[in-house]
């Protein structure tokens, strides 16, 4: 059961391919997009959002490298990990100091820039 | 068999979790269930064979990343309650935008397949030969992807520093360590000699002389030193 194998097509009964890593990845984007039009007040919960949808993109890259046997998705992805460690420690100590300031977390609050 | 049972079962896993990350009303939960997400996927991954990137996956996420979101949410007093008054207004139309998106992805993945020459536009394909997937991706890490390595630790370094800079206040009333106050400091009270076996019952407690009396205590010679305590 190597992955080369199962690369094109050749999905036998039972048998987990490549479309159902491309999907469980699919169904984690949509559900981080979901989840920051649902928590539109709360900037915490939407860079967990961020954080799923950047696990999706992971998934994929997982994905891919895998079928193809090619190692750059896997280093890839570890280049995806490392940016989203260093946005989500950004994103929470501009969370931190916005509530030290202002005294609460609201994302519509948030237009003091007037970006 | 196994493996397609362990991956829906992980699958099933990962999915209800995202589900809860972004409908628990607690945050505190929200950032259990994304734990909870991430070890799933970690797991995901090493069905597909990227044992190193599930453990990096672990070590950082779980270890680092959801750790901070549970430091931060549990740190701030917040009012949840209000912050989820829009949930109801807003959930249909991110319902309607991620079923778009999704319906999108489905009908780009169905009519999607890989291009005939896809096996020679290969980067770097794997080793094989017994190596392990850690060993596969070192190889090539520390090689041809040196500078993008290197670049990924000065995103880090710049990260580290930007959240301290941003999070560090100076706080009235506290003592803080003056470098440059400590380096010029005069020979006055750097070393004294006191006699062998003496407690602090006899020499008293040696405290720093206070600044206006520093003036007179370069004046004392020696002698007079086992006495510091008594200014």
């Amino acid at each position: 059961m190597t992955p080369a194998t199962m690369a094109m097509g050749g999905i036998t009964e039972m048998e987990i391919g490549l479309a159902h890593y491309l999907t469980v990845g699919a169904i984690l984007l949509v559900l981080g997009i979901f989840g920051i039009f649902v928590n539109r007040k709360n900037v915490i919960v939407i860079l967990m959002s961020v954080e799923l949808i950047l696990l999706s993109v992971n998934l994929n890259f997982v994905a891919f490298s895998a079928w193809l046997d090619d190692l750059t998705g896997q280093v890839f992805a570890m280049f995806v990990l490392t940016v989203a460690a260093a946005e989500a420690a950004i994103g929470l100590a501009i969370v931190v100091i916005y509530f030290r300031n202002r005294g609460s977390i609201e994302v519509e609050d948030i237009s003091t820039l007037k970006g | 068999m196994i493996a397609a049972l362990a991956f829906y079962f992980f699958a099933a896993i990962l999915i209800a979790s995202a589900t809860m990350v972004v409908t628990a009303r607690n945050p505190v939960h929200s950032v259990l269930f994304l734990i909870l997400a991430f070890f799933n996927a970690a797991a995901l991954f090493l069905i597909a064979g990227a044992e190193l990137l599930a453990m990096i996956l672990v070590i950082v996420y779980v270890g680092a990343v959801a750790v901070l979101f549970l430091f931060v949410v549990m740190m701030l007093d917040i009012d949840f309650a209000r912050l989820r008054e829009g949930f109801q207004r807003y959930a249909p139309i991110g319902a309607v935008i991620g079923g778009i998106l999704f319906l999108e992805l489905v009908l780009v993945l169905g009519t999607w397949s890989f291009a005939d020459q896809a096996d020679d536009l290969r980067l770097s394909p794997n080793p094989g030969g017994g190596l392990t997937n850690a060993e596969a991706i070192g190889r090539i890490i520390y090689t041809d992807y040196v500078y993008l390595f290197q670049a990924a630790g000065l995103v880090l370094l710049v990260a580290m520093i930007g959240a301290i800079v941003l999070t560090h206040r100076e706080r009235p009333g506290t003592r803080r360590q003056n470098i440059g106050a400590q380096v010029a400091r005069s020979g006055s009270i750097s070393l004294e000699t006191v006699p062998v076996g003496a407690g602090v019952k006899e020499l008293g407690i040696r405290r720093p002389p206070e600044p206006e009396a520093e003036a007179p205590k370069v004046a004392h010679d020696a002698g007079h030193h086992g006495h510091g305590g008594h200014h």
